[in-house]
């Protein structure tokens, strides 16, 4: 395991250090000069000198590339334009509720996902079957941003019900009442897409040769579904729900706007209004080193289940 | 929410030489027409483009024709689907937005997946070195999860929907490049590309005759499931405020405008959501019934 382990974070080198190669080419494309955009818009031609001194813009690429990544190993993100602080501070302490929020929507998309999937897959071609899959099918199709706003607009505005007991707050986050709308949001199209990989892979399962064994050799059905059919389901579904974890990371940019959390998502979109390219690249270099972090962990517990698999 | 298409076809009806082709039609149009929900979404997304053709001629008021004295206007027999906080008509806006929404779609998907495509027959047919290459480059993109990608590429390109078709464009080249490497494999370990190669086809036309036609199916099947994904990250992008600029009308856009409304007048945000879930719907409906009509395992 620990060799997998380490063959696999040495894989990630290249990735991490195109990563880079990707998040410091934005400095060099953005259009205009960044010294300007840094030292502001009434900078005198000397301050406009200094800063880009400052920055090492007069330095050549590759020596600006290696400055860039030596302070990104030792955690320097550069200095937010708008506030001054160091980047790093400002994309970390933003970083806990996006985790969250992603962490719990995955976990609500896993439980809804399931049940959903093992119920269309036992009733196959019924009624439920049908108005589940036509569910799941609408929920991959709607925009997540919508279904925000649709919570809000109808749930807490619409009933003044709700509010009453207040039980959904539609900005903030940290109390349940905050935090169930926007789970909500960012979980359904992942339930979406674990119910139907669910079904299929149910399916797929229950028509092999053991299961039919099992069948006859008298196990009751109930045990059949859920001990054999189901375990043996759910390898494929641990891709998937990791792969979902990731992309609900990146979906967070939108949830946390609609609800008005402040997360990673938020500072990056607030930071690109307001032309605050360090943190916009500070924060776009997080995520991604996340996400790929957070798929290491996904193969490795895949492999793991893989392993308990072979040995039942 | 990307959904990668997972044929698993032993070899993408491959196993049967290219020039069988029209037989392969005929089998896949009777499938097709069997196929109750490719029927369906294929309808829809004809009707669609027909909305975005020929409506904006046949609406009421013009796109962004205002009328001060309706403002904010619920749904009515004179504006179907009420007014919006500059007294425009809600419905003509929706029809004009169909051919934007529609051209993001497809534009973007054409041009993530040639160059995608391309990519990934390159490196599965060669191999080795050029492949390492090319898919440690995709595992690159593929490291920004979900709409960051495409949202880092505009706020360096800027706003606009230009900038927003190029980058849903390069947000959806991995995936394309990752399904279509996987088939090349299966399809270049085919006898008959061996023969090819033995009577002396250069790559390049192996490439484009042998290869290529042999990994369409799945390729069209994740093209459409991909227009899907690419009308929703560009009006996400929009909601945003990183694509349409006012006064387009631009379903994202005009969602993000209506927030500010959510308690007068719910309508402004919920009617444009609700034409994206249409568009989005048709083409996942469409993508699926393509899946079960053009792959070979299906059982109907």
């Amino acid at each position: 395991m620990l060799k997998f382990l380490g063959r696999r974070l040495i894989q990630t080198i290249p990735v991490l250090i195109g990563v880079t190669v990707l998040t410091f080419s934005m400095m060099l494309l953005i259009p205009g000069d960044p010294a300007q955009i840094m030292a502001g818009e009434s900078a005198s031609p000397a301050q406009l000198e200094a800063a880009r001194e400052r920055l090492g813009l007069n330095d050549p690429v590759p020596v600006q590339y290696y400055n860039y990544v030596s302070g990104v190993v030792r955690g320097d993100l550069g200095n937010s334009i708008r506030s001054g602080r160091a980047v790093s501070t400002e994309v970390f302490g933003r970083m806990a509720p996006t985790v969250e929020l992603a962490f719990y929507s995955t976990l609500l998309s896993v439980f809804i996902g399931l049940t959903a999937g093992v119920v269309s897959a036992v009733r196959r071609y019924t009624f439920i079957d049908s108005a589940l899959m036509f569910g799941a099918l609408f929920g991959l199709s709607m925009p997540n941003f919508w279904l925000g706003l649709m919570l809000i607009q109808w749930l807490v505005i619409g009933t003044g019900w709700f509010q009453g007991f207040g039980w959904f707050q539609a900005s903030g986050w940290g109390t349940p009442q905050q935090m169930i709308l926007p789970v909500i949001t960012l979980g359904t199209a992942g339930s979406a897409i674990i119910a139907r990989m669910t079904r299929s892979s149910m399916l797929e399962v229950i028509e092999q040769d053991y299961i039919q064994t099992a069948r006859a050799k008298g196990v009751s059905e109930k045990k059949v579904i859920y001990k054999h059919a189901l375990r043996n389901a759910m390898v494929p579904v641990v891709t998937v729900v990791g792969l979902q974890f990731g992309s609900l990371l990146g979906g967070a940019v939108i949830t946390e706007t609609v609800f008005a959390i402040n997360g990673l998502g938020r500072l990056i979109i607030n930071s690109i209004r307001a032309r605050d390219f360090p943190v916009v690249q500070g924060g776009v270099l997080v995520f991604a080193f996340l996400f790929v972090f957070v798929n290491i962990m996904v193969d490795v517990i895949y492999r793991l289940l893989n392993k308990r698999i072979d040995l039942n | 929410m990307q959904e990668e298409v997972n044929l698993n076809t032993g070899s993408p009806s491959g196993q049967e030489p290219v020039n069988h082709n029209i037989v392969r039609f005929q089998d896949f149009w009777k499938k097709f027409y069997r196929n109750k929900s490719a029927l369906i979404g294929g309808t829809l997304i004809i009707l669609l483009i027909l909305t975005a053709l020929i409506g904006p001629y046949l609406t009421p008021y013009g796109p962004n024709a205002q009328n001060y004295d309706a403002r904010l206007v619920g749904p009515s027999l004179e504006h179907w689907f009420g007014t919006d906080h500059h007294g425009r008509d809600i419905f003509s806006r929706i029809i004009h937005g169909m051919s934007i929404t529609l051209r993001v779609g497809f534009s973007s998907v054409l041009i993530g997946m040639t160059i995608g495509v391309a990519f990934g027959v390159v490196s599965g047919y060669f191999g080795g070195w050029v492949d390492t290459i090319i898919m440690r480059f995709m595992d690159i993109l593929l490291a920004f999860p979900g709409i960051l990608l495409a949202l880092a590429i505009v706020s360096v390109l800027g706003g606009g929907m230009n900038n927003v078709i190029i980058s849903v464009a390069i947000f959806s080249i991995p995936v394309f490049a990752r399904i279509s490497r996987g088939s090349t494999l299966e399809v270049r370990e085919l006898e008959y590309i061996e023969a090819v190669k033995a009577l002396g086809a250069s790559d390049f036309r192996i490439i484009v005759l042998h290869v290529l036609p042999n990994i369409l199916s799945p390729i069209i099947v994740q093209a459409t499931l991909n227009i899907a994904t690419s009308v929703l990250t560009a009006s996400g992008l929009s909601f945003l405020g990183m694509g349409a600029q006012p006064p387009t009308p631009e379903w994202g856009a005009m969602l993000s405008d209506g927030r500010n409304y959510m308690w007068d007048a719910p309508h402004v945000s919920t009617i444009p959501g609700l034409a994206i879930v249409v568009v989005v719907l048709a083409f996942n409906i469409f993508g699926d019934g393509l899946r079960d009509a053009l792959d070979p395992k299906s059982k109907n």
